[in-house]
């Protein structure tokens, strides 16, 4: 077979070479020309501007072609043969929220390419220089780089301090910063922990999971069309198929019940397809952020938006307990589904149901769905550790560029979010979507916290995290323990990335920047405990804000990454972790 | 559609520069991972300050090519030694975090603007390889067999690198099977046992990362010289999951594997990106365009990565035994 396979290479290989060979001049024989623009208003630089356009015109002045800029900002462009080449940006195609920006250098470059030769040529969005400053300063190149970081504070992440303040406000202002980053960082790490330490799994997708969130509660948010009706109907089909599946597991043969399933899949798919390519935006509809009934006073709004969630989840326990040992055991399942499913279509026709729920509930479905049909099976099959770490980055890659072709690489913020007044506590000023964001990260920590505290599968979590096989022996299932952690982490993702977007801005790649701080807040902690991951979340959030009051901002990150290294040298077990061996 | 003209593209980047230089990083993670089994996620670090050895004793100071070359291995090994140092006594999950954390902590620092000087922040160093190229034997031109094709520098840097692709897949194959090469295995199999032969297990395993590290920094150094210019954010993390992808398809712990794995999965990857632009042209594709497929293309790496562990772990010549290995 595998002789056949090479055999059959091996002729198409010589059938190439023998083909003459001249065709191929294009593209082969001068070089690429290529660059990259990124975004002035972002302090990530591989952060870029899609869809500008750059002309690339040879010697004699005609024009070869255009290329345009993808979602990271990068262009290339193919020259035929070695020579001279005009390179000229077309500024008409500048975003516009970013037309006050300068170009540097001059749109119109011109580039030499000798054989074989991939020159870059970078193009930047600078901020026009305002004030006549310095820039012959004693330290060499002042000017230019404070131009740059002035471009690059632009973005979010930065806290803006006012230098003139004394220190002990620059000291509050930043530490209030810091506590809300810390905040957004422990709701998403909570679940990296507990999922770690049930599994002994570190997921890798985890950052990934954030942005599904984060990008979820932006399509419900801004309107959606044909994509958002698409995803409930491919949602609606999953849960029916599971649902149906579950009622015929003893009713019907396996072959029958596998293709129920199917042909529900099938269907689901196919209508998902139709919604999105002939309802289009035509069927376009919206829900606020956070739920907005419209019922008058903004008190009885919130308490709607509040009740109604527990109201639900509250229904859907009650007919857990009063159907259980009423119908057949494996009924009770799929007729939760089907109240949990009344009450969410009640709550968004009364509008108490907002985008960040929806964000939460199909972020919780996502990681459920993944632990019961990849990591289940595959622990199931004895598959190692290591296997499952690589698994998980795959999986990571997968989700984040789906994301990226559903979504799109520009960066949004929540409409309701963009521009608010300061509201000044003391010394300090804050935004009012940061006090929104402590409120309910701290409400819904604290209801965490009292959930693994207090309840039975909160117990049941917190023993299968301590040791696997002690807690099945006591007789816990824990392979629904496990389900129960997903579910509950992927919810707590999803929410963590509506906060971060919230707090900064919503990006395909933002919970990638997140995942590396998740890990730091998680070592810090100690891998495997809740509450290490919260105290470890708001520590490392509060140093890598803390960090810019005398270091530059860019470095932020890595300082955040320093702590957990020297943790890791002076206590390897975390704040929180018990002592054991981990060399 | 141009089938052939894809076809020929495709084994071009197959057998061209670029696959030769990850050939060349995937072999020191094949040391770290393959035989060693330490789980190595920041492959790409070492790339980085190869990379950047060239690029700041070139492009900074002015110094010659053989300063730069040697500059860029010796940053590799002292960030092994760096890395090691305090990591390797960690259980393997750990190590996974610290070294990819590591790697990107690394390139933060390499592109902010304190460090400009040194390293030209983001916009890197450019005009490194006047030395390497005034060393091409090869007149200019284009050489190769029908569609197949390279222009003289690339020649040139593809004998360089696929040469020392193969010293160094010579160096693996004697390191492994010398009574070192035992002992890194075993430490694979059972560190325990291993520690209960008298063996200083950290040692080892600090060697095997050197090792490893400097095949990677030797890689960086070949990216400096091919491109001629280095940016800080070419070495994101998903360098090192590319690496990963290609060397669990090739088969992990096996002399031959990374090689094949780099070549078969370029072919993969250029062959994918040139159908989907020519069914783009044609308008086959009614959901993506243009700028989204090298979205399509990562996706892609993901799902490889997901199925190749979960139907053939050991990759294309590789012993499933091997793979089977359980980290505590």
């Amino acid at each position: 077979m595998s002789r056949r396979l090479v055999t059959a290479l091996l002729a198409v290989i010589a059938a190439i070479l023998v083909t003459p060979g001249n065709v191929a001049a294009d593209g082969q024989g001068g070089g690429t020309l290529s660059g990259q623009i990124s975004d002035p208003e972002s302090s990530e630089e591989d952060d870029g501007v899609e869809g500008i356009d750059i002309d690339v015109l040879d010697d004699s002045g005609d024009e070869l072609g255009t290329a345009t800029t993808d979602a990271e900002g990068a262009w290339e462009f193919d020259v035929p043969e070695p020579g001279t080449y005009t390179v000229v940006l077309d500024e008409d195609t500048i975003p516009e929220d970013l037309q006050s920006y300068e170009l540097v250098p001059a749109a119109e470059q011109e580039q030499e390419v000798d054989e074989g030769d991939d020159p870059i040529i970078l193009y930047r969005l600078v901020e026009p220089e305002t004030e006549g400053e310095s820039s012959e300063g004693p330290d060499d190149g002042s000017g230019d780089e404070s131009a740059e970081e002035e471009a690059a504070e632009e973005g979010a992440e930065a806290p803006e301090v006012d230098e003139s303040a004394p220190f002990s406000h620059q000291f509050a202002q930043v530490a209030t910063d810091g506590l809300v980053y810390g905040l957004v960082i422990a709701i998403a790490a909570v679940g990296l922990s507990l999922i770690f330490g049930t599994t002994r799994m570190i997921n890798f997708a985890h950052g990934d999971m954030v942005t599904f969130g984060a990008l979820m509660a932006l399509l419900f948010s801004t309107g959606a069309g044909g994509l958002g009706n698409s995803i409930l109907g491919l949602v609606v089909a999953v849960a029916l198929a599971i649902g149906v599946g579950l009622l015929l597991r003893d009713r019907a043969g396996p072959g029958v019940r596998l293709a129920v399933q199917g042909a529900l899949l099938v269907l689901g798919i196919v209508g998902a397809t139709l919604v999105g390519i002939l309802g289009g935006e035509s069927m376009e509809w919206r829900v606020s952020l956070l739920g907005d009934p419209g019922m008058g006073s903004s008190a009885l709004d919130l308490a709607v938006v509040v009740l109604v969630p527990v109201v639900i989840a509250a229904a859907v326990l009650a007919a857990g307990r009063l159907l259980r040992g009423r119908v057949p055991h494996d009924t009770v399942l799929p007729l939760q589904g089907v109240v949990l499913f009344v009450g969410l279509a009640a709550g968004l026709w009364l509008g108490a149901i907002g985008a960040a729920l929806i964000a939460v509930i199909l972020g919780a479905g996502l990681a459920a769905g993944m632990e019961r049909y990849i990591w289940q099976p595959l622990r199931l099959r004895n598959v190692v550790m290591i296997q499952l770490f690589i698994v998980s980055i795959g999986v990571a890659l997968l989700l984040r560029h789906t994301l990226l072709v559903l979504f799109g690489g520009s960066r949004a913020s929540y409409p309701e979010y963009q521009v608010q007044e300061m509201v000044g506590l003391g010394p300090i000023e804050v935004a009012p979507r940061s006090l929104a964001i402590m409120v309910v990260a701290v409400l819904v920590l604290v209801a965490v916290a009292c959930m693994l505290q207090f309840t039975r599968v909160g117990k049941a979590m917190r023993a299968v995290a301590d040791n696997r096989d002690l807690a099945e022996s006591s007789g816990i299932d824990v392979a629904r323990i496990t389900l129960y952690v997903w579910t509950l982490s992927g919810g707590l993702s999803a929410l963590g990335g509506v906060l971060f977007g919230i707090h900064q801005i919503v990006h395909w790649q933002m919970g990638f920047h997140l995942l590396l701080l998740m890990f730091a807040a998680v070592i810090l902690g100690g891998l495997g405990t809740a509450y290490g991951a919260m105290v470890g979340g708001i520590a490392i959030g509060m140093v890598a804000m803390l960090s810019t009051l005398w270091f530059p901002h860019q470095l932020m990150e890595a300082w955040a990454l320093a702590i957990m290294i020297v943790m890791l040298l002076i206590r390897p077990q975390g704040l929180l972790g018990r002592r054991e061996r981990i060399g | 559609m141009d089938f052939l003209g894809i076809l020929a593209t495709s084994l071009t980047s197959a057998i061209g520069p670029v696959a030769a230089i990850y050939a060349l990083a995937i072999i020191g993670l094949n040391m770290h991972f393959g035989y060693t089994g330490l789980l190595n996620f920041g492959q790409v670090g070492f790339m980085l300050v190869g990379a950047y050895g060239v690029g700041i004793s070139v492009g900074t100071f002015g110094l010659p090519l053989s300063v730069g070359v040697g500059a860029g291995i010796l940053c590799g090994l002292l960030l092994a030694l760096l890395l090691g140092i305090p990591t390797l006594r960690l259980r393997a999950d750990y190590l996974a975090i610290c070294t990819i954390a590591v790697a990107e902590g690394l390139r933060f620092v390499y592109r902010a603007p304190f460090a400009r000087d040194f390293t030209g922040g983001v916009f890197g160093r450019q005009n490194l390889s006047e030395g390497f190229r005034e060393l091409n034997p090869f007149p200019p031109g284009r050489y190769g067999f029908g569609d197949i094709t390279f222009s003289s520098p690339h020649l040139w840097t593809m004998v360089v690198t696929w040469s020392l692709v193969l010293v160094a897949s010579l160096v693996m194959w004697s390191l492994i099977h010398s009574p070192w090469g035992r002992v890194i295995k075993g430490l694979r199999e059972d560190e325990d046992a291993v520690r209960s032969l008298g063996k200083n297990v950290f040692a080892y395993k600090l060697q095997s990362l050197a090792v490893g590290g400097v095949f990677g920094a030797l890689a960086g150094v070949m990216i400096a010289l091919h491109q001629a210019s280095i940016t800080p954010d070419q070495f994101r993390p998903q360098v090192t999951f590319y690496l990963w992808a290609m060397l669990l398809l090739g088969g992990a712990g096996r002399v031959l594997g990374p090689v094949i794995g780099s070549v078969v999965m370029w072919f993969l990857l250029t062959f994918t990106d040139e159908m989907m632009r020519a069914m783009d042209q044609m308008g086959w594709l009614p959901f993506v365009s243009g700028g989204e497929l090298g979205a399509v293309r990562h996706a892609l790496v993901g799902l490889i990565l997901v199925l190749l562990i979960i139907y053939r772990p050991q990759g294309l010549v590789g012993d499933r035994r091997e793979m089977l290995v359980n980290v505590k």
